[in-house]
């Protein structure tokens, strides 16, 4: 399945949790995280990027300046500066963040709320999201894919 | 012969099957849509309004909103009623739909309101059970003066009508897209829709040229 895999160049540079690896209990760092194993409890990244690769599972909420979900999410996303669904993404919770990219084939459900300035706290990834105003900004949406439409509502559990 | 056929058919068109042009996913044209035309001019004066689309997950949908300055909520119910575990089991062996739980795990939204609900065709090819229901807890989730954009086939779209996803595209246009092979279920008449919508406000029909009605409510 194609998606972010890091290479030996940038591996240095963003921790890896594999795919074997179960997490329960709060996740925090100050580097960029490519996560593909599960974590239930919240991921706080404030200045740097997730990567949830195809396998990834978490069941928590994020709060971290990118946010890119290959993987599946049960939990609200806080992305400072940009949250993108690929197409494999199943994510059920809201998103909050400035600038929002969903592939064609992504299954989303919950609310996407665009802030202009979202200054991440530590109690908005655990309450409801902010109804604050909102600024448009320009999304960049991909062209409706021609494959990967679900039969059924994805299944969260394995 | 047949697969002669559409080797020619391949060759000729330089690219994908019949079955992948038709098959889901596949691009579908573009439809003209007054009710789209109408409800955007409504919204268009507000900001930070609450919009549900209740269809498929759409790029296009979120960004038309989310540019006009409001927030987006998603949940494609049509879908998630095909769900085997809504299916529960009778004593005299048939299944019906376990309307209880649907409703219980879908269509539940916490401290939100909203302004506009994006219904499309859905009722057209939901379970019966499940519709009048659906139309009901719709009602509860919206603002009064709230609008909701539904689409109902008309008799001439045929028991074969396809199941399309509707991505916005522009103020009044609506891109098609094959979805999942969906059988129309009913096809409800103008007595049907309003008997439908009884405890919303106001209705106004739209007609269009491809056999779908458009109903824009007002909550």
């Amino acid at each position: 399945m194609e998606g972010y895999r890091p290479n030996e160049q940038n591996r240095s540079d963003v921790a890896h949790i594999g795919r074997s690896v179960i997490i329960k209990g709060e996740l925090s760092g100050s580097e960029d995280l490519y996560l593909d194993g599960e974590v239930e409890g919240n991921i706080e990244l404030r200045d740097h990027n997730l990567t949830l690769g195809p396998n990834g599972r978490i069941r928590a909420n994020v709060n971290a300046k990118e946010i890119i979900i290959h993987g599946k999410v049960d939990g609200n996303l806080i992305g400072s500066e940009r949250v993108e669904l690929k197409k494999s993404a199943v994510l059920v919770g809201d998103i909050a963040t400035q600038r929002i990219v969903i592939e064609d084939g992504a299954y989303f459900k919950g609310g996407i709320d665009i802030q202009k300035d979202t200054t991440p706290r530590r109690d908005q990834a655990a309450a409801a999201l902010p109804t604050g105003t909102s600024t448009p900004v320009t999304s960049i949406v991909n062209p409706p894919d021609t494959e990967n439409v679900p039969e059924s509502a994805p299944s969260f559990t394995k | 012969m047949g697969s002669v056929a559409n080797s020619l058919l391949r060759f000729f068109r330089g690219g994908a099957s019949a079955q992948e042009q038709t098959g889901p996913g596949a691009p579908a044209g573009s439809r003209r849509s007054s009710g789209l035309g109408e409800l955007t001019r409504l919204l268009k004066g507000s900001e930070g309004l609450a919009v549900l689309d209740l269809g498929p997950t759409s790029p296009a949908n979120i960004a038309h909103f989310t540019n006009l300055g409001h927030r987006v909520y998603n949940e494609d119910v049509l879908l998630a009623a095909q769900n085997p575990e809504y299916k529960i089991k009778c004593e005299d062996g048939t299944t019906e739909v376990d309307v209880d739980r649907f409703f219980r795990e879908n269509l539940v939204f916490k401290n939100v309101k909203f302004d506009a609900v994006l219904c499309w065709d859905i009722s057209d090819y939901m379970t019966e059970p499940l519709v009048k229901p659906m139309i009901e807890r719709i009602a509860c989730v919206m603002n009064p003066k709230g609008y909701l954009l539904a689409f109902f086939h008309t008799k001439d779209a045929g028991a074969e009508a396809p199941y399309f996803r509707y991505h916005i595209d522009g103020a009044e246009t609506l891109k098609l897209q094959r979805g999942p092979k969906f059988s129309l279920q009913r096809v409800f008449n103008n007595r049907h829709v309003e008997n439908l919508f009884r405890d919303y406000g106001s209705l106004k029909f739209y007609l269009a040229r491809d056999n779908v009605r458009e109903v824009l409510v007002v909550r």
